[in-house]
């Protein structure tokens, strides 16, 4: 699992991607999707087993088909059609499918036959209906919330949140324990549910960009373009050079921002203040200037199907190098005070190791993946427009530990510190939304790296409207991850070990 | 005469003790958020947060039996029987005879003992985790604590912290091995105790992670407010007893009347001042430990303690 080289743009002849390859193709663009019969599906699925390098990154549905998409290490999405109400599942061989057969199975109320697990996942039970994206939802009767069995005599469970002492999204947790020693952690989310899909069904693309740019908000630059390009995508048509390297300076600003935040939040979890507060200061520093370039801290609905909706400030360059600057000089102390602090150490190496076994079979992108030997980096794997013109790291360790988090992050934050002076030195002049044909119809894949990993957009246009929509937030694969992590640490470090993944929950809500 | 400026002096040590308490609180976090570059809490926010809640009717759970009722005046009875013992500004108080240092340790792990049934009352995780991390740190903080004993015995002459705070005083020992060794010892086991960093995050909201506040989840109210101010006292037991036997200047005898109280009671509050400073800076500078990094550091204190013990007794010829 060394991740995708770049440039490499092989097809991945395995048997199971033989089997998709020889399937109807449908007009989705850049790539196809191959309908695959039942019959297809399950030699599909049976064939992963001897295709470990086919990698599953998420599934969805509509009201008639599911779909998942796999990297070959070309994106190549595999649909079925729902028979009855029911579908081959794909968690037996791949695991990370699981939480997406629970999502589908929620929203759509099409059932994984096969599937590990049936337990719902979104739905608590407190739904006005059942299957709320289903052709016919029905009226719903309340549903039990089952936990999985205790595993061992004398273990004891720790429930937490969704209600938290601090401020942070809603996620519940439930801790197994034995003593201090984690015997299971399971997370079970859906307190955020948006009901995004649905409200962005029926809508112009420019309408429900403002939905995909909300779900996960520390995000939105990266939802925004994934779900932009998703629609240029299924259009035919491309943002302007301008608009497209504003993108990049938005994107970059905001993985700067964040993963400040993130390196913050570790220090915050073991209490050491004062790197907190110094890394809390150049965040800050970093969302004013992209207020002052973007009119926004967060540059929420600066990037939109087509383009941008506004230029650059004219002092906005300026500003951002100035916090570039900032940033950079004291980025070295930060990063020595954080490798230098014994105690530091003490506390985040060899804590929380994603097993390398975890990763190969969830291939987590983002930071998680990095850090423990999975290179893939959407940037560079799959290069989309600034990107393929500029020249940028990627940063990749090997052991998986909340130490190599954290310096997978630093060495991320200068990276983009470059990139962000490039972008800016060489922008191009021109218009900054590309007029998007009123009545267009199409389908369309669109990605792209957001500071936890690579954001994916599918969306299907029908007479100019959104007929049906996914986003894929990293973090689906990254919460098996944070259990997996957790597990044979310490209790206390659980905080710890949260905030290093830092999933998003309202990402995973939808 | 002397016996009525005992008690006049006990009674003003009682007064200052819970006036003081929960002033090195506010200035603790108030110097921290300055440290970090925050503005920080006004320095008197702990009087209004147990202003508030004193006011507040207390919620119990639904499981809770007495001893949710019980326990936080046990605790902090407890607590405040420490302080009372421990002297501030001048000895010989009225209860200088009972300023024992076996009484002291005693009643601070009464205290800790009914924080701990607080926290298990209502059933619920999180006080499970804080009374079982509280217990485990007691384990190994015990046997230090009595080597600390045992090594001012030897210096002192007796455990009775009184006597040994004054012979400290007026016997111009001065700098020595093992006295040094059993104050590193003292204060290494005061950092766990009081509940400070590197054992413990006193301003965390991370539950999970919590030891001194996942026993306080569960409670609230006058309960609450009596179990913060119980926690409150106890840094300053610590404080006080370190200034008391490590740095045993400008202690004023009870019956030496007010000018020799003034004098004591500035002394006091230089020590208090100072050490909280030294507190502050060692906060800023470590990381949280992992909490099974803490019975190790706690193994640290006893083995100073007991290599004091060690020194006297080879001093003394003893062995």
């Amino acid at each position: 699992m060394r991740g995708a080289p770049s440039g490499d743009s092989k097809m991945s002849d395995g048997p199971a991607s033989a089997l998709i390859h020889e399937a109807e193709a449908v007009l989705c663009r850049p790539w196809p999707r191959y309908v695959l019969t039942a019959a297809a599906w399950d030699a599909m699925r049976a064939a992963l087993a001897e295709e470990p390098g086919l990698v599953f990154q998420g599934s969805w549905a509509d009201t008639e088909q599911v779909h998942a998409l796999f990297l070959a290490p070309e994106p190549l999405v595999a649909s079925v059609f729902v028979e009855r109400g029911l579908y081959g599942a794909l968690s037996p061989w791949r695991p990370g499918a699981a939480l997406f057969e629970r999502m589908i199975a929620d929203l759509w109320g099409h059932r994984a036959a096969d599937a590990l697990d049936h337990r719902p996942w979104l739905d608590h039970g407190r739904w006005p209906v059942l299957h709320p994206m289903s052709a016919r939802p029905v009226p719903n009767a309340a549903q039990p919330e089952p936990w999985e069995p205790l595993p061992a005599e004398g273990a004891h469970q720790i429930p937490v949140g969704p209600i938290h002492g601090g401020i942070t999204e809603p996620g519940h947790f439930r801790i197994t324990a034995d003593g201090e020693q984690v015997v299971r952690l399971e997370a079970r989310l859906g307190y955020a549910h948006k009901g995004t899909l649905l409200l962005m069904r029926g809508k112009t693309p420019r309408a429900a960009s403002r939905f995909a740019a909300r779900l996960s908000g520390d995000s939105t630059v990266a939802h925004a373009v994934a779900f932009a390009r998703a629609v240029e995508a299924a259009l035919g048509v491309a943002a302007p050079p301008r608009a497209a390297a504003l993108r990049g300076v938005a994107a970059e600003l905001e993985r700067i921002a964040n993963h400040l935040g993130d390196l913050g939040a570790i220090c915050g979890s073991v209490a050491y203040a004062v790197l907190q507060g110094a890394l809390q200061r150049l965040r800050e520093a970093v969302l004013r200037a992209a207020h002052q370039a973007f009119g926004h801290r967060l540059m929420m609905d600066l990037v939109v199907p087509g383009g941008v909706a506004g230029d650059l400030a004219p002092d906005g360059a300026a500003a951002i190098l100035a916090a570039v600057e900032q940033v950079a000089a004291e980025l070295p102390g930060v990063s020595r005070a954080c490798t230098k602090s014994a105690s530091l150490a003490d506390r985040v190496t060899g804590t929380g190791v994603t097993p390398p076994e975890a990763v190969a079979r969830f291939a987590p992108g983002g930071v998680v993946g990095r850090a423990a030997g999975r290179s893939f980096d959407a940037r560079r794997a799959l290069p989309y427009p600034p990107y393929e013109a500029l020249a940028f790291g990627v940063p990749v360790l090997h052991e998986g530990d909340v130490d190599a988090r954290v310096r997978v992050r630093m060495a991320e934050i200068g990276e983009s510190l470059g990139l962000l002076r490039a972008l800016l030195a060489a922008l191009p002049d021109g218009p900054l939304l590309a007029t998007l044909p009123a009545s267009g119809s199409g389908e369309g894949l669109g990605w792209a790296e957001g500071f936890r990993g690579d954001v994916w957009h599918w969306v299907r246009l029908d007479g100019g409207v959104i007929a049906a929509a996914f986003a894929r937030d990293p973090s689906w694969l990254h919460w098996p991850m944070l259990e997996a992590a957790a597990t044979g640490d310490l209790v206390a470090d659980i905080p710890l070990i949260g905030a290093s993944v830092n999933g998003s929950c309202s990402g995973v809500d939808l | 005469m002397n016996a009525l400026a005992a008690a006049l002096a006990l009674v003003l040590h009682a007064a200052l003790m819970l006036a003081a308490a929960p002033t090195l609180a506010g200035l603790l976090r108030t110097g921290r958020a300055r440290l970090v570059g925050r503005a920080g809490p006004p320095l008197l926010q702990p009087w209004r947060d147990l202003d508030r809640l004193v006011r507040k009717q207390p919620v119990v759970a639904e499981h809770a039996s007495f001893v949710t009722q019980g326990a936080p005046y046990a605790c902090f009875a407890a607590t405040a029987a420490a302080a009372l013992l421990v002297p501030s500004f001048a000895l010989g108080m009225l209860d200088a005879a009972a300023s024992d240092l076996f009484v002291l340790f005693g009643l601070l792990a009464l205290a800790r003992v009914a924080l701990a049934f607080a926290a298990l009352d209502a059933g619920t995780a999180f006080g499970g985790i804080g009374a079982s991390r509280t217990g485990l740190f007691a384990i190994f903080a015990e046997p230090a604590l009595m080597l600390v004993a045992l090594s001012v015995a030897l210096i002192a002459g007796g455990t009775n912290l009184d006597h040994a705070a004054a012979a400290l005083h007026e016997g111009g020992l001065g700098l020595s091995v093992p006295l040094g060794l059993a104050a590193v010892a003292t204060a290494v086991v005061g950092l766990v105790e009081a509940g400070r960093l590197p054992a413990d995050g006193p301003a965390g909201h991370l539950e999970l992670a919590m030891v001194h506040g996942a026993a306080l989840l569960e409670l609230s109210g006058p309960h609450l407010a009596l179990l913060e101010l119980a926690g409150q006292l106890r840094l300053l037991v610590w404080f006080g007893l370190l200034a008391a036997l490590f740095l045993p200047f400008g202690l004023a005898p009870a019956e030496a009347g007010p000018v020799a109280w003034i004098v004591g009671l500035v002394a006091w509050a230089a020590k208090i001042a100072a050490l909280t400073g030294v507190l502050l800076l060692v906060e800023a500078a470590v990381a949280k430990m992992r909490v099974f990094r803490v019975p190790e550091f706690l193994g640290i204190a006893i083995l100073l303690a007991l290599l004091a013990v060690v020194v006297l007794f080879l001093g003394q010829g003893a062995v």
